[in-house]
């Protein structure tokens, strides 16, 4: 069963440059109990897309009104503030990259864990607050009774990490969006977060959407993948296959450009040429066509829509099996 | 067999740690803590471990952007540490680094072409000569000739790199070291220039030392590898030694951690417990033996030292007890 359905999400910025198209049509789908990655390189829109999940778009930020983001039944695109606001940290968490900016310095972290369970659950500051201690050692912080008092900066990166998982858990979300959730730790401390997140996500059977550029991470925790390339999501399905079949060539010279351990320089690195274009002025075609080397004449006139390909979807005219004509969104009908 | 090109004796580097009103010095941290290494002409040289380890501060060491405390260091046989004036200038040519950050190195009110040519105005090069050399250069590193006339601000992350990797090249240097040179870039665009340094280095014979935390492109980019701990080397072997047979627990905890981009394979998880201890205080004994599975009550009282194991290769050396 579905338990996010995102369909047709355009999140654009006023800028005095123009209107930055950062997410341009994205559609996804996450399952109850799966995890769902969403890869891409900075600016294709993926932590846009999450937050526009959580609605935490603020100005000149804007969701266009024929965005959808079905989740339990509701809209979250259409729906009230007020009743997102009984949602947001309770029904959906979100974790972000950089603990230390997302935590509030003045407090010490059990309060504001504390204030988190509050906020959707009627129970006394004592009652908080013992969960908050269990919550601690859920996560794994050694000594949760004493550290439960601690400032965020007397902790380290790993242990703020840990501590943000605690207040996005504290009231059992069906549904955790992870943004870039250990970018910016060792790898050490990452395998650590990853189990401890990999182990949550069995024991509270919750969804997660795990928003990374790191395909090592995507193979190792997650179910599903959508890539996302210039603010669309190119292709999107099963992980074992995308990774062993990738149907979009954007996926595929992704992972031939990325170096795998036992790999020697004797062997050259896929390299996509030329960058990214702007999220003021996307190509008109496929976004992609400027650095695929088997683009179409058709690539450059028409956007190609997210069609059945392989185990998943793809959005490439060099696939087979698209009608000519067909317009986006035709892969969910 | 060949000369060291760069040799490093004991080399140390405390940072003071100063406190209280009058900032009195009241511990050090012993960012690189006793160095010993040889650096063969031709080779590149990857230097990995998390951060505070000191890999950084020992890449910077290396090519003259640090003083050390303490230690000796030596370039073609010369003694360089203490240099100053024209023999600092002239052995600085030799020796060039490239920063991670392409963003925060390159002075934004300069045209990449004064940026490239800077080193070569320093050393007295004529104009003609220098943009005869720094229109080469950008041949090299794959820019247009007219990028010269830009300001870094205009150019892409994968772009600046390849100004910064142009700028460390232009006066000829037999060593390289770069610090984390793909981190702030791109996925797409870190395989460009990964291609790109090997390339360079094959067509201009440099030697390289590669400091990163990314273990997959030191693998990818690297004849041998140091792995270093709390400012120590724990482990210094070839690539394929170091992948095939690591023997330090901390280098087998390391190289199990990277998440490969190949589903199923799920780690043999070699999950460290706990965190680096703080440098200002590192454990007696073996510095690891904090998260290490292995240790016993020798590591808390006697130091390893980084040596070969007994019948095995020279050029496998390792400071465990254990291994």
């Amino acid at each position: 069963m579905s338990l996010l359905r995102v369909e047709n999400l355009r999140t654009y910025f006023d800028t005095r440059a123009g209107v930055m198209k950062a997410v341009d049509g994205v559609d996804l789908e996450v399952r109850e109990g799966r995890t769902l990655g969403i890869v891409g390189e900075s600016g294709s829109g993926k932590s846009v897309t999450a937050l526009s999940i959580m609605r935490l778009i603020e100005k000149p930020g804007r969701i266009l009104p024929d965005s959808h983001i079905f989740f339990e039944g509701n809209d979250l695109a259409a729906i009230p503030e007020r009743e997102l606001e009984s949602l947001r940290g309770n029904r959906i968490s979100m974790v972000f990259q950089e603990p230390m900016t997302s935590l509030n310095p003045v407090y010490t972290v059990g309060d504001q864990i504390i204030e988190a369970i509050r906020l959707h659950r009627r129970v006394s500051v004592q009652q908080a607050r013992d969960r908050a201690v269990e919550l601690l050692r859920l996560v794994g912080i050694p000594s949760p009774e004493r550290r439960v008092d601690a400032f965020p900066h007397q902790m380290s990166g790993g242990m703020r990490q840990r501590v943000m998982i605690a207040m996005a858990l504290a009231c059992e979300p069906k549904l955790l969006i992870a943004d870039e959730p250990t970018t910016a730790l060792d790898v050490t401390i990452q395998a650590q977060i990853l189990e401890l997140l990999r182990q949550l996500r069995d024991e509270l059977s919750m969804a997660v959407v795990l928003i990374t550029h790191d395909l090592g991470v995507v193979a190792e925790m997650c179910d599903d993948v959508a890539v996302m390339y210039a603010g669309q999501v190119v292709e999107r399905g099963p992980v074992e296959s995308i990774f062993s079949d990738p149907q979009h060539p954007y996926t595929e010279a992704l992972l031939r450009s990325i170096p795998l351990l036992g790999m020697t320089k004797a062997e050259p690195l896929t390299v996509i040429p030329g960058m990214v274009p702007s999220a003021l002025h996307w190509p008109t075609g496929c976004r992609f066509v400027a650095r695929c080397k088997n683009a179409l004449d058709r690539c450059h006139r028409e956007p190609p829509p997210l069609a059945r390909s392989g185990s998943g979807y793809a959005a490439c005219w060099l696939r087979e099996s698209i009608p000519e004509g067909s317009q986006h969104g035709a892969a969910h009908r | 067999m060949n000369e060291p090109l760069l040799r490093a004796r004991d080399v140390r580097k405390y940072f003071p740690v100063r406190s209280g009103f009058l900032q009195r010095t009241v511990a050090h941290a012993r960012a690189v803590d006793g160095i010993d290494l040889d650096i063969r002409p031709g080779e590149t040289l990857g230097l990995v471990g998390e951060s505070g380890s000191g890999k950084s501060t020992l890449g910077r060491i290396l090519v003259g952007l640090m003083t050390p405390s303490a230690g000796e260091l030596s370039f073609e046989g010369r003694e360089i540490a203490g240099l100053g004036g024209s023999d600092l200038r002239r052995s600085r040519r030799q020796l060039q680094f490239i920063f991670q950050d392409p963003n925060g190195s390159l002075d934004p009110r300069m045209r990449v072409g004064e940026i490239i040519g800077e080193g070569l105005h320093a050393q007295g090069a004529e104009r003609d000569v220098r943009n005869k050399l720094v229109n080469e250069m950008l041949d090299k590193v794959g820019l247009r000739r007219e990028a010269a006339q830009r300001y870094p601000h205009e150019l892409s992350g994968g772009q600046r790199q390849r100004i910064g990797i142009a700028r460390a090249l232009v006066l000829q240097p037999k060593l390289v070291v770069a610090d984390e040179p793909v981190s702030a870039l791109d996925v797409s665009i870190q395989s460009q220039v990964l291609n790109l340094l090997v390339e360079l280095k094959r067509e201009l014979n440099l030697t390289y030392v590669f400091v990163s935390h990314n273990l997959a492109a030191v693998n990818y980019v690297s004849d041998r590898i140091a792995v270093m701990y709390l400012g120590k080397f724990v482990e210094l072997a070839s690539t394929e030694q170091l992948r095939r047979a690591p023997l330090h627990p901390y280098t087998r905890a390391l190289f199990s951690a990277v998440p490969e981009p190949i589903p199923g394979r799920r780690r043999q998880s070699v999950v460290l417990k706990g965190e680096p201890p703080n440098p200002i205080d590192p454990p007696s004994g073996c510095r690891f033996r904090t998260r290490c599975p292995l240790a016993r009550d020798v590591c808390a009282e006697r130091e390893p030292g980084l040596t070969p194991r007994p019948g095995d290769a020279n050029d496998h050396l390792v400071a465990c007890h254990f291994a």
